[in-house]
């Protein structure tokens, strides 16, 4: 079996073939042990929030930067990025979640129940601008 | 050498400078250490060709042949890139070193060349600005990283850069025109870039607990600007321009 495992891998990619790989090799996870998890957090322009777009795996927080540019980064915008470890992040319970449920008889505190639109609509008919007086 | 052909000289070293270690670094794709590293190093592999085509792309204006053509159609000896370029990938470490080494080079190349009086390269050399920036702040963090990590990880980045050390003296190979280039307000010189480059890095390898080689040892190795290549360059190109060899029109 372990005879099995240890076959060179042949392959017609001439990088492999030089690589000398063997099909029993895998990357031993336990040397990754240092390595941990981080939150990136990617902004657009200067002043706009930053928003969290995935983690990076990485051994500190230098790396875990220089990861997240390529990995977050490098086909947009970006005026900045932050890396927190993800073992910084408290979170709620999932099977808490039913404390986000709204009961139903609260409608009045979605935006929906102000009824403003037609207010809005009309304003915009009669063509004035804000600074308008109504 | 009147101003065009020492300019088409310079243009020429950093190009194939770009694309021989471009495709060289290329050869970690998919076999890089962990999955966001092989990313990262595939990305400013990928941003080297890309340079490079600009370059060429400046080169097909003052009357050479296009970007294609030149990258695939010539043979080792009509390459001018220095030969710590062409050198194969080895372990991570010497292609860590290697990063390092060539890509300040790079940075303070490009750096200089952003006043050049020839406007179409400063106005690449302000183009590429970030992304070198990055590739040099990747490898310093890098070599940082393992000239502190353990005595096995200092112990390979101390040889890999005894090694490479006179391959990437030989970076700064003089050029035939150096005097027209520095005359013409083109380029400072290799003897510049040179000691801006010692100035920058011994620092920076002191920091990560790596020393140069003492100067008694130092013997650039030069001849890649002229064409005189290690027989590791030739295989490179053959395999770089294979689907181009079997179908110069295919598009892909």
């Amino acid at each position: 079996m372990a005879e099995e495992n240890n076959k060179a891998v042949d392959s017609l990619d001439p990088r492999i073939v030089r690589a000398k790989l063997h099909s029993g090799d895998s990357s031993d996870m336990n040397n990754l042990l240092h390595f941990q998890t981080y939150e990136v957090f990617h902004q657009k322009k200067r002043g706009a929030q930053h928003h969290h777009v995935g983690i990076v795996h990485a051994p500190n927080p230098d790396m875990a930067l220089l990861y997240a540019k390529e990995q977050y980064a490098r086909r947009e915008q970006t005026s900045n990025i932050w890396v927190v470890p993800s073992s910084s992040v408290s979170a709620s319970e999932y099977m808490d979640d039913d404390i986000f449920t709204t009961a139903p008889e609260k409608l009045y505190r979605n935006p929906g129940s102000y009824k403003v639109m037609d207010r809005i609509q009309a304003f915009k008919e009669r063509g004035m601008k804000p600074t308008d007086e109504v | 050498m009147n101003s065009i052909e020492a300019l088409k000289e310079l243009l020429y070293k950093i190009a194939d400078d770009q694309l021989i270690i471009g495709h060289r670094n290329s050869e970690w794709t998919g076999l890089g250490p962990i999955l966001e590293e092989d990313i990262a190093f595939s990305s400013m592999a990928q941003d080297k060709i890309g340079q490079s085509e600009h370059i060429y792309n400046l080169l097909h204006q003052l009357g050479e042949a296009d970007a294609d053509t030149v990258a695939f159609t010539r043979n080792a000896n009509q390459f001018h890139c220095s030969q710590i370029a062409e050198l194969p990938i080895g372990g991570y470490d010497f292609s860590l070193i290697r990063h390092f080494l060539y890509d300040f080079a790079e940075y303070l190349r490009f750096e200089a060349l952003k006043t050049s009086n020839y406007q179409p390269l400063a106005q690449l050399a302000k183009k590429f600005f970030g992304e070198i920036k990055y590739h040099t702040m990747h490898a310093n963090t890098w070599v940082y990283q393992l000239g502190h990590g353990n005595e096995e990880s200092n112990g390979r980045m101390q040889e890999s850069l005894n090694y490479s050390w006179n391959y990437a003296l030989g970076m700064f190979e003089n050029g035939p025109a150096e005097e027209v280039l520095i005359a013409d307000g083109i380029f400072i010189g290799e003897e510049a870039l040179k000691k801006k480059w010692l100035e920058v890095i011994i620092p920076l390898l002191e920091k990560s607990n790596l020393t140069i080689p003492a100067e008694s040892t130092w013997k650039p190795v030069v001849g890649g600007r002229t064409g005189t290549h290690t027989e590791h360059l030739q295989p490179l190109l053959s395999e770089m321009t294979e689907v181009y060899t079997i179908d110069p029109s295919a598009d892909w």
